[in-house]
């Protein structure tokens, strides 16, 4: 008697696991597709691929990327980090309206952000005409359409996702242990330095390389306001676009080779350095 | 040593107070209450960790009222006990000493010297994760004293331990405040834990009849 039912909770386990593992596994065979296709088109040509990644813009491409993607996600840290402590440690009026205007980067399409970058910098009346018309007379730094716009445009996108996930960090963190470093003789600053943000360092990491790998995949934003010129404002996910553009399909391929290379690398290496942050910070 | 006169405090919508009673030199006073009856909040005001509305908190006949927490030469150990959970014990014993500027031989001896009345020497260079419950506890007791604090505040620290260990830090705890006079103030829903550590010297908050509940 309890042999059958113990046969039947296991027949019941192996449904269970099965069904949930077959919704997995198929989520997973789909990415694997989709990046085994584009590894089969860009090997299939490796003319084409030597010849792409050897190229002077596509290289001025990989360096623009990296450099972009890091400033947007150190820039996005730098505020990921006391906004994601505030919202998870107080209570203030008008928090619940700062927590919807933070999700509205990460709900709003993608172009509607580029193009109001564009409209707040370039339409919006300022004094001596538009912002970009004041930092440019004032400050001398032009912003539409140049590298500045590129890390502007995924830092407007990325720093939301940071924050969401700095806060997610510091709730599942004691506020206790804050407590008893300021009656150890902490001000309340010195408690967020010493004991929180020391024991947030994996979530930190985390949200930075969240915020990276946003800025990394990011293209509509930077296609309406910083533009997709060769050698000034294109990044990868740039690249790929005028590639396609020119009908070089291999190419484009062989870029998005390249960016799928690069992002399981961060991934990657972020994971380890994540594993291994006791012994780095 | 330590005097509270008419203390009202709140947290959030929750109200204590007024209450009053002394702690004398090297004494313990045991807080008992049901949960949920403010002892905490009673704690954390001592502590300087919430506004008090009114009344007024003196230590060694200095009023510390309104003083930052840090500033009222208070040890605390919560209910949980909330260890920092990068830091190596070694490290949660230096915390402390280290904030008052402490010389560095200093700090070293206290914390051999705490080290060995805790029995956690061979601990010190672990970090809490993997820390049984009573070696956190002696480890979190040991950042409350360890910067020579006048008054140890102990919130429910005896709580979920097994027998052997409740008795071995409830041990400890006597050792403390008997043999070597550290004024304790120790919050407890267990009476015979209260009277171990405090004798006679209970104060009991919450209305009568939730008193007698929880006796």
């Amino acid at each position: 008697m309890s042999r059958q039912r113990a046969s039947n909770a296991s027949g019941r386990d192996r449904l269970f696991f099965g069904v949930f593992g077959s919704i997995l596994g198929l989520y997973a065979l789909l990415l694997l597709a989709l990046i085994l296709a584009i590894a089969f088109l860009a090997m299939g040509d490796l003319t084409t691929l030597k010849k792409t990644l050897s190229d002077p813009d596509i290289r001025g491409s990989i360096r623009m990327t990296l450099l972009s993607c890091s400033v947007a996600a150190a820039l996005s840290i730098v505020v990921a980090v006391p906004a994601g402590y505030l919202f998870s440690r107080f209570q203030f009026r008008g928090k619940a309206f700062l927590e919807g205007v933070l999700d509205i980067p990460i709900v709003l399409p993608p172009l509607v952000v580029g193009l109001s970058l564009l409209v707040l910098f370039n339409r919006v009346p300022f004094p001596g005409g538009s912002l970009e018309d004041m930092l440019r007379d004032r400050l001398g730094v032009g912003v539409t359409f140049r590298p500045l716009a590129v890390v502007l445009a995924q830092f407007t996108v990325a720093c939301a996702f940071a924050v969401r996930s700095m806060k997610a960090t510091f709730d599942q963190m004691d506020p206790r242990s804050e407590d008893v470093a300021r009656v150890l003789g902490c001000s309340r600053f010195q408690a967020f330095r010493k004991v929180t943000l020391r024991d947030a360092r994996g979530g930190v990491l985390a949200a930075g390389t969240l915020a990276w790998a946003r800025s990394f995949g990011e293209f509509g934003p930077i296609l309406v306001f910083a533009g997709a010129t060769r050698g000034v404002t294109e990044v990868l996910s740039s690249s790929v676009f005028l590639e396609i553009n020119i009908g070089n399909l291999g190419g484009a391929a062989a870029v998005s080779l390249l960016m799928v290379a690069l992002a399981l690398f961060a991934i990657f290496l972020v994971r380890w350095l994540g594993g291994r942050s006791e012994v780095f910070f | 040593m330590l005097q509270v006169d008419g203390l009202v405090a709140e947290a959030g919508t929750f109200r204590i107070g007024p209450i009053g009673f002394e702690i004398p030199e090297s004494g313990c006073v045991a807080i008992m209450g049901r949960t949920g009856s403010g002892k905490t909040t009673l704690l954390e005001s001592i502590c300087g960790l919430r506004r008090i509305e009114s009344g007024r908190v003196l230590l060694d006949g200095i009023d510390i009222t309104n003083r930052e927490p840090g500033r009222r030469e208070i040890g605390f150990v919560p209910q949980d006990v909330a260890l920092f959970r990068s830091m190596s014990v070694r490290e949660h014993l230096e915390f402390g000493p280290r904030l008052q500027n402490w010389k560095r031989t200093a700090i070293r001896d206290r914390v051999t010297e705490l080290a060995e009345q805790l029995q956690i020497v061979d601990l010190l260079d672990r970090k809490p994760r993997g820390l049984s419950g009573g070696e956190s506890k002696r480890v979190a007791l040991g950042r409350a004293i360890a910067s020579r604090p006048k008054l140890l505040c102990l919130d429910e620290c005896l709580s979920g331990l097994d027998d052997d260990t409740h008795t071995q830090i409830l041990d400890l705890l006597r050792d403390l405040v008997t043999s070597r006079g550290l004024a304790t103030l120790h919050i407890t829903h267990r009476r015979s834990e209260a009277e171990a550590l405090a004798g006679s010297q209970i104060v009991t908050i919450g209305t009568a009849a939730e008193v007698s509940n929880c006796l």
